[in-house]
């Protein structure tokens, strides 16, 4: 695995300049992600922030091949990208020796939600890319609506905190474990503020051949209602409360790649956060009560199934 | 499906002909989903692929938006591209149909013209092409298996001119023309690797060299630029689909234009119909000829781009025009024919009558009959200057 230093000296392909948020966690991702392949990348990004912010005509954030097509396609966008790789490969259109890398990039509701059918077709179909969910937990470049991928009880546009129901009201769905099921080679939850695990998943997931999936938390100051500067603390409390767990699937093997020393209240988390505002007050307490309890089921689960073949 | 060449004729239904075609041009990508009628251009190919006879890779997506999406994927990537739908397909393509025209991307569609839900009908109408008529695509219609075979190759060369790069639609008439059997001529297939030849995109992804960006975000300061550019590539488009019609008849001795003109000239009154109920029409002409009747027929072959001007040069002088939809724009002023013709003939003071007739919808008959009692009721307009219903449905 490549060291910080040696990360630091590789080009920059996502530039700056771009118009993504102050303390958004998706342009260290992204970065981190490009700078973890060891061979030319082609990418493309569904809808969403990431798409938005990167790409306003004349100007581009992409030192690399990049398209966007649409929101709920970016699995299928690059199927296609990548099969034409082989195709012209194969007629001699493209040298023999040529490696490219094929990423493809969306947001929880581009995932989660809209783009799962593609997703879940382009996994079956063994395509040779990676796709990397950056998971904020609403449809953010919308103004914070719920997605599949929201916590349960957060406040966003569609599930207000409202006087009689309050916030979502469904846990989230674990997208992870969807992606798994498809028996894919390589598949990782991952976090931007722990970059050494999230480079080394990266790197791993576009050495394999074969399809692999990344998900990784994605602070989100605007639709957290947390402090721009607290991103990566928020990232890491995440981990830390067990709610965001760092683990990988790698031919079949799980692993767990970090376990916090003291597993945190996930009330630390929420604190964090103006979406969860409303958990904290006492009388909502069995709400909080839930989501812990699903928090420390699901860590219980994973931890069994550690170093196991599942 | 295996293809018995004699003499380079075969006996083929519409989708053999065209899944033959799309084998003999070995495309890179072909990325599908099936739906009948068109099911079989995709089955077919696919036996082409597993036996090696062409080594286009093939993504058997998981949905059309899929199929369209990667399509258009591997078309940026530079590969040349093809693909066929149907109807439900594609309707779900929608969408992507408007991403891959603005993408500029030289993508070819087959599509085996069906209605639409609900309720569901797997028949022929003109309902899936129609709704997609503003999408920026070119459109092609064929009347017959021979012509469907033919756009095929015409296709691929319209949409990678240099002067369009846009992507074109081959319409066909589900089962009236992709299920009948017909005699037709095949081309070699060098012939067809001579005329269609390579192909060798602009910007392709693939060059990591020089990467580009695609599909960037547009303001309101630049939006309306792009659209303009299309427009004016969709426009020239029309003098492609000329020069390559051309070509292909000097090459091969069928040569295709615009539109196709039958017994119009000295007609007084005429039909315009598009694909294969021309060929009904062009019966029913015959038979009123016989009996000194000057009727006549016009069927567009390109839809879009509309050539307006020539088919109001074909039709200006004639007394009583009747534009056969099958299709119902639901409430409009009308169908699409009828919008399009009725609008082009507005330019000329003396200008014909032109009435709109709703048929065929889906799969119902068109009879001879039904094209002899447009005629007459066109004779009547023609003759007394007056119009009793200006839109109507027929073959009720
Ligand atoms: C078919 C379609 N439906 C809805 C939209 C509107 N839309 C654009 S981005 C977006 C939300 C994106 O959410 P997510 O994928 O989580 O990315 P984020 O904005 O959070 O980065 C929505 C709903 C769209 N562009 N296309
Ligand atoms: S809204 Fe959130 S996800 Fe979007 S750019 Fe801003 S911080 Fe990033
Ligand atoms: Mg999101």
């Amino acid at each position: 695995m490549a060291t910080l230093k040696e990360l630091a000296k590789k080009d920059e392909l996502f530039s700056g300049g771009h118009r993504l948020c102050t303390g958004c966690g998706i342009p260290p991702i992204v970065r981190l992600i490009l700078r973890s392949a060891n061979a030319p990348v082609v990418a493309t990004t569904a809808t969403g922030c990431l798409e938005v912010g990167t790409t306003i005509y004349p100007y581009t954030a992409w030192r690399i091949p990049w398209i966007h097509s649409a929101f709920e396609n970016a699995a299928a966008t690059i199927s296609g990208i990548e099969t034409a790789y082989k195709a012209l490969k194969k007629r001699g259109k493209i040298p023999k020796d040529k490696e490219i890398k094929f990423v493809a990039f969306g947001g929880d509701g581009g995932t989660y939600d809209i783009g799962i059918q593609a997703l879940s077709g382009a996994l079956e179909r063994g395509h040779n890319f990676l796709y990397v969910c950056y998971d904020n937990g609403a449809y953010m470049n919308t103004g914070i609506q719920r997605s599949g991928a929201t916590p349960l009880g957060a406040a966003t546009t569609t599930s207000p905190a409202g006087d009689v129901i309050l916030g979502k009201q469904e846990t989230r769905k674990d997208l992870t474990r969807i992606v798994i099921a498809h028996n894919v080679p390589y598949a990782a939850q991952a976090s931007p503020h722990n970059w050494a695990d999230l480079s080394k998943k990266a790197e791993k997931a576009l050495k394999i051949v074969g399809p692999t999936f990344l998900n990784v938390i994605s602070p989100c100051p605007l639709g957290w209602y947390s402090k721009s500067e607290e991103s990566i603390e928020a990232a890491k409390v995440a981990v830390d409360t067990c709610y965001w767990p760092l683990y990988e699937v790698e031919n079949g093997v799980l692993k767990i790649t970090y376990k916090p020393k003291q597993k945190r209240s996930i009330e630390d988390w929420l604190k964090m956060q103006g979406r969860f505002k409303h958990l904290l007050k006492p009388e909502n307490k069995a709400i909080l009560d839930k989501l812990q309890k699903y928090i420390d089921a699901e860590w219980e689960r994973l931890l069994s199934l550690d170093g196991k073949v599942i | 499906m295996a293809v018995t060449m004699v003499k380079k004729q075969a006996g083929l239904t519409g989708n053999s002909a065209v899944a033959y075609a799309m084998k003999q041009i070995n495309p890179d990508v072909c990325a599908a989903y099936p739906i009948t009628p068109s099911t079989q251009i995709m089955e077919d190919f696919s036996s082409y692929v597993a036996d090696g006879k062409v080594d286009t890779e093939l993504i058997t997506a998981e949905s059309e938006h899929s199929a369209m999406s990667a399509c258009i994927g591997a078309s940026a990537a530079g590969a040349r591209v093809m693909t066929a739908t149907s109807s439900q397909g594609l309707a779900l393509m929608w969408e992507m149909l408007y991403i891959a025209s603005g993408l500029r991307l030289p993508i070819v569609l087959a599509n085996v013209n069906r209605a639409l839900s609900a309720p569901i009908n797997i028949h022929c109408d003109h309902s899936d092409s129609m709704g997609a008529r503003d999408s920026g695509w070119i459109q092609i219609y064929s009347e017959t298996v021979q012509e469907a075979y033919d756009n095929l190759f015409q296709a691929v060369r319209i949409a990678e001119s240099e002067k369009v790069l846009l992507p074109v639609m081959v319409c066909l008439d589900g089962f009236i023309t992709s299920h009948a059997i017909e005699n037709i001529s095949l081309l070699e297939d060098a012939e067809v690797s001579q005329f269609v030849g390579g192909y060798k995109a602009q910007h392709p992804m693939l060059d990591t060299d020089n990467p580009v960006t695609y599909g960037a975000m547009t303001l309101p300061d630049s939006y309306i630029i792009f659209k303009h550019q299309q427009s004016e590539a969709i426009g020239r488009a029309k003098d492609v689909v000329v020069e390559v019609g051309k070509e292909f008849g000097n090459r091969f001795g069928r040569e295709y234009g615009l539109m196709e003109k039958y017994r119009l000239d000295d007609a007084d009154v005429a039909i315009v119909i598009l694909s294969s109920a021309a060929g009904t029409t062009k019966v029913a002409v015959d038979e009123l000829r016989a009996k000194g009747k000057k009727v006549g027929l016009l069927r567009p072959r390109l839809f879009r781009p509309f050539p307006f001007k020539e088919i109001a040069d074909a039709l200006k002088s004639i007394k009583a025009v009747a534009c056969l939809d099958r299709v119902d724009s639901f409430s409009g002023f009308g169908s699409p024919l009828f919008n399009e013709i009725r609008s082009t003939l507005y330019e000329f003071e003396k200008r014909p009558k032109v009435i709109n007739k709703i048929f065929g919808l889906g799969g119902r008959d068109y009879k001879v009959k039904d094209a002899v009692g447009v005629f007459e009721e066109l004779l009547k307009i023609a003759e007394t200057g007056k119009v009793e219903t200006l839109i109507k449905y027929i073959t009720l």
